[in-house]
C-alpha cells in the first residue's frame, strides 16, 4: 500500500496543472540544453575556422595583394575584432544559413548543402530501414532464445557488424555484387543514362521517379541503392538488434509476462505484442542515435560509393581546402544530430509516463 | 603454511598461495582475485580468442621486423607492380611493388601507436573531468557535465574530419582529432564511479584524517575507477581502430609512404576490379584486430559484471 501513497500527489485535484507545469518546466530544460549544445557546437566550429594554418586573408586575396588590399579585406572578414565579438559575428551568420561561399563550387555553402543532402537522406534512411527491420526481430528472437543458438548467431553476428571496416565492406561488396555476379548496380546513384529524366521534387531519386511515374528510373535507382543501403544498414542492424535484446531480456523477466501467459495467452503474442510493447518506447532512442551514426558511416560509404552526397561533399571539399563546405556540412550534421537527441528525448516523454513522473 | 609435495584435493604451491581462501598480505589478496578472474576468463572461448588476436597484434608490432623485411615494405620496385599472390609475395604487391605482407606487418605499428596513444590522452582527460565532477558534485558538476554532453553530442567521424582537415592530415593530428572525440564517455563513467563512493566510509576516514581532497581522488577514487574505465577502453579500442582507419581511407590519417592500413585500402581501391588483394588485405587486417578487441572487451566485460552482480 506504501507505494500507492508514494504517488498520490500526481493524482491530487489539480494534478494536470502540476502536470503541466512539470512539462513545460522540461521542455524548457530540453530546449536550454539544446540550446547549450548549439552554442558548443558553434564554438567548435569556430575554433576549428581559427587553428587552421593558412591565413584566413591570404587564401581570398592570394598572396600576390598589396598592403592595403590585405588590410582592406582583413577589416572586411572582421579579423580586427576582439575575438569574442568575432565569435558572435560568426554565430550570427550561422543562425542566418550564411555559410560563406564554396571555393570549389563557387555557391554559397547552403545552397550546396541543401542540394546533396537529399542523397545522403535517402541512403541513410533506406539503410535505417534495413536495421530495424531486421534489427528488431532478431534482437527478439535472440532475447527468447538467451543463451541458444539463435542468440548466439545474433550475437556474434552484430558483434562481426561492430567490427567492420564500413569502407572495406563496402568494397568487398563491390568487388562480389557488382563486379563478380553482376546483381546490382554500381557506384553513383543512378546510371547516366537516366541522368535528368525526372524533375527534382525531393531530391532523393526513388521517391522523385515514382512521383513523375517513371518506373524504369526507379528500379535503376533501387538497383544503385541496395547495396550501400544494405551495407549501411548492416551496422546499423548490429547495434539495434543487441539493443533490442538486451530491452527484451529486461521485459520477459517481467512479472507481468508470467501474468499472460497464466491467463492463457499465447507466447507468440505476449512476445511480440506485449513486451516489444512496452520495449518501443527505449527503442526509440536506440533508432534515433542509429540514424545519427548512419550519417557518419555515410561519410565513408558515400565515398566508396561515389554516391553525391554529404559525405562525399565534404570529403571532396576538404581536399580542395574548402573550409567554409567542411564547417558547413560539420555544422549541419551535428544540428541534425543535436535534433534526433531532442526529438527522441521529447517522444521518450511523450510516450512514457513513467519518464514524466521520475522527472 | 606448509609446502607439502604432495598433490591433495586443494590446489597446492603457487596456484595454492594464489587461491588460499584467507590470504596473509594485501598483495596476495589482490594477486588471488586477479587469477580468479583470469581462470573465468580463461573458460570464455570468445573472449580468449579476442586475448590472442590483440596480444598477436602486440607481438607483431613489436617484433616487426622479425616478421617481414622492412625493405620489402617500403621499397619500390616497379617492375613488381600488383603481383598476384604467390611465396615471395604472400599477399601480392601494391600498385607500386611493395610487398603487401610485410606492409601489413608494419601496418600493425602504425594502429597500434594510434591506439596508444589515444588512451594514453583520453583517459587522464576523462578522469580529469570525471573525477572532480562526480566527488564535489554542485556546480562543479554542472560545468564539467555540460562540457562533456557537448562533446558527446556530436557525430565523431565527422568531427573528426574537421579537425584533421583544420590540422591538415598527419598521424599525429589523427589522434588529436580522435581523442577530442573519445573522451566524453570515459568522463561520464567515471563521474558514476565516484558519485556511488564519494560518501564511502573509507573516505570519509580519509577526509578525518586531514587528506586533501586532490589526495583523496588520486590515492582513493581513482584506483577504484580504473577497473571499469579500462573495460570501457578496451570496448572502445575497436571504435577508435575504425574511426582512425576511417580516416586514414579518406586521407587524413597517416600520410604515405606510412604502411596505415586505411590508406593502404584507399590506394587499392583504384585496382579492386583486377587486383583485389591490394584493397581486401588490409581491410581484413583492419577487421581481424577489432573484432579481437571486441571479443576482449566484452569477455572483460562479462568478468566484471559476473563480480559485482
Amino acid at each position: 500500500m506504501s507505494a500507492v501513497t508514494a504517488e498520490t500527489p500526481i493524482a491530487a485535484p489539480n494534478g494536470w496543472v502540476r502536470r503541466f507545469a512539470g512539462l513545460v518546466r522540461q521542455v524548457a530544460g530540453l530546449l536550454g540544453s539544446v540550446s547549450l549544445t548549439f552554442l558548443g557546437l558553434t564554438c567548435v566550429t569556430f575554433v576549428i575556422g581559427r587553428v587552421i594554418p593558412i591565413d584566413p586573408v591570404l587564401a581570398v586575396v592570394g598572396d600576390k595583394a598589396t598592403r592595403s588590399t590585405y588590410e582592406r579585406v582583413f577589416k572586411e572578414m572582421n579579423l580586427d575584432r576582439p575575438i569574442y565579438e568575432q565569435y558572435f559575428i560568426y554565430l550570427k551568420k550561422i543562425l542566418h544559413g550564411e555559410f560563406g561561399t564554396s571555393l570549389m563550387t563557387a555557391h554559397p555553402v547552403l545552397s550546396d548543402l541543401l542540394r546533396v543532402f537529399p542523397a545522403t537522406l535517402e541512403l541513410s534512411v533506406s539503410a535505417l530501414i534495413v536495421g530495424v527491420c531486421l534489427g528488431i526481430p532478431l534482437g527478439v528472437v535472440a532475447a527468447t532464445h538467451n543463451g541458444r543458438w539463435p542468440d548466439q548467431v545474433v550475437r556474434y553476428g552484430s558483434l562481426l557488424g561492430y567490427s567492420m571496416p564500413v569502407f572495406w565492406l563496402g568494397l568487398v561488396g563491390l568487388l562480389i555484387f557488382y563486379a563478380k555476379l553482376g546483381w546490382v548496380e554500381g557506384p553513383g546513384r543512378i546510371d547516366i543514362s537516366f541522368d535528368d529524366l525526372v524533375p527534382t521534387v525531393t531530391g532523393m531519386i526513388t521517391i522523385d521517379s515514382l512521383i513523375a511515374g517513371e518506373y524504369e528510373t526507379f528500379w535503376n535507382a533501387i538497383s544503385h541503392l541496395i547495396l550501400p543501403g544494405s551495407i549501411l544498414g548492416y551496422l546499423s542492424l548490429a547495434y539495434v538488434a543487441r539493443m533490442t535484446r538486451s530491452f527484451m531480456l529486461t521485459q520477459l523477466r517481467q512479472e507481468y509476462v508470467l501474468a499472460t501467459l497464466a491467463k492463457g495467452l499465447s507466447p507468440f503474442r505476449v512476445v511480440w505484442v506485449h513486451a516489444l510493447g512496452n520495449v518501443w518506447v527505449q527503442l526509440i532512442t536506440v533508432i534515433a542515435l542509429t540514424f545519427g551514426s548512419l550519417l557518419e558511416g555515410a561519410v565513408l560509404t558515400e565515398t566508396v560509393f561515389a554516391w553525391p552526397g554529404l559525405g562525399l561533399y565534404m570529403k571532396n571539399s576538404l581536399f580542395a581546402a574548402d573550409l567554409n563546405a567542411v564547417v558547413g556540412g560539420t555544422v549541419l550534421i551535428g544540428v541534425i544530430y543535436i535534433i534526433l537527441n531532442m526529438v527522441s528525448d521529447v517522444i521518450y516523454t511523450l510516450v512514457d509516463p513513467r519518464a514524466r513522473a521520475r522527472k | 603454511m606448509s609446502n607439502s609435495p604432495l598433490r591433495t584435493g586443494a590446489p597446492t604451491g603457487w596456484r595454492g598461495w594464489l587461491l588460499e581462501p584467507a590470504p596473509l598480505s594485501r598483495g596476495q589478496a589482490r594477486l588471488g582475485r586477479w587469477y580468479r578472474g583470469w581462470l573465468g576468463f580463461r573458460r570464455n572461448g570468445p573472449a580468449m580468442t579476442g586475448l590472442i588476436i590483440v596480444s598477436a597484434l602486440v607481438l607483431v608490432a613489436i617484433c616487426a621486423p622479425l616478421f617481414a623485411n622492412h625493405d620489402l615494405a617500403f621499397t619500390q620496385v616497379l617492375e613488381d607492380r600488383l603481383q598476384d599472390m604467390s611465396w615471395a609475395h604472400p599477399f601480392g604487391t601494391d600498385e607500386l611493388g611493395r610487398d603487401i605482407y610485410a606492409r601489413v606487418v608494419f601496418g600493425s605499428r602504425v594502429t597500434l601507436t594510434i591506439v596508444g596513444l589515444v588512451s594514453i590522452i583520453v583517459l587522464p582527460v576523462g578522469l580529469c573531468i570525471g573525477l572532480p565532477a562526480g566527488y564535489f558534485g554542485g556546480w562543479i558538476d554542472s560545468v564539467l557535465m555540460r562540457i562533456t554532453d557537448i562533446f558527446l553530442a556530436f557525430p565523431r567521424l565527422v568531427l573528426a574530419l574537421a579537425f584533421a582537415a583544420a590540422l591538415g592530415p598527419g598521424i599525429e593530428n589523427a589522434v588529436i582529432a580522435i581523442s577530442l572525440t573519445a573522451w566524453p564517455p570515459y568522463a561520464r563513467l567515471a563521474r558514476a564511479e565516484t558519485m556511488t563512493r564519494r560518501h564511502a566510509e573509507f573516505i570519509e576516514a580519509a577526509q578525518l584524517q586531514g587528506a586533501s581532497s586532490f589526495r583523496i581522488l588520486l590515492t582513493q577514487i581513482m584506483p577504484l575507477c580504473l577497473p571499469s574505465v579500462i573495460i570501457r577502453l578496451t570496448l572502445d579500442m575497436a571504435g577508435i581502430i575504425l574511426t582512425a582507419a576511417g580516416l586514414g581511407f579518406l586521407g587524413l590519417g597517416a600520410q604515405p609512404p606510412l604502411p596505415e592500413w586505411g590508406a593502404m585500402v584507399s590506394t587499392g581501391r583504384a585496382v579492386l576490379l583486377d587486383q583485389w588483394w591490394v584493397a581486401t588485405i588490409p581491410g581484413m587486417a583492419i577487421f581481424l584486430v577489432s573484432l579481437g578487441f571486441n571479443l576482449l572487451g566484452d569477455g572483460l566485460r562479462d568478468i566484471s559484471e559476473a563480480r559485482s552482480g
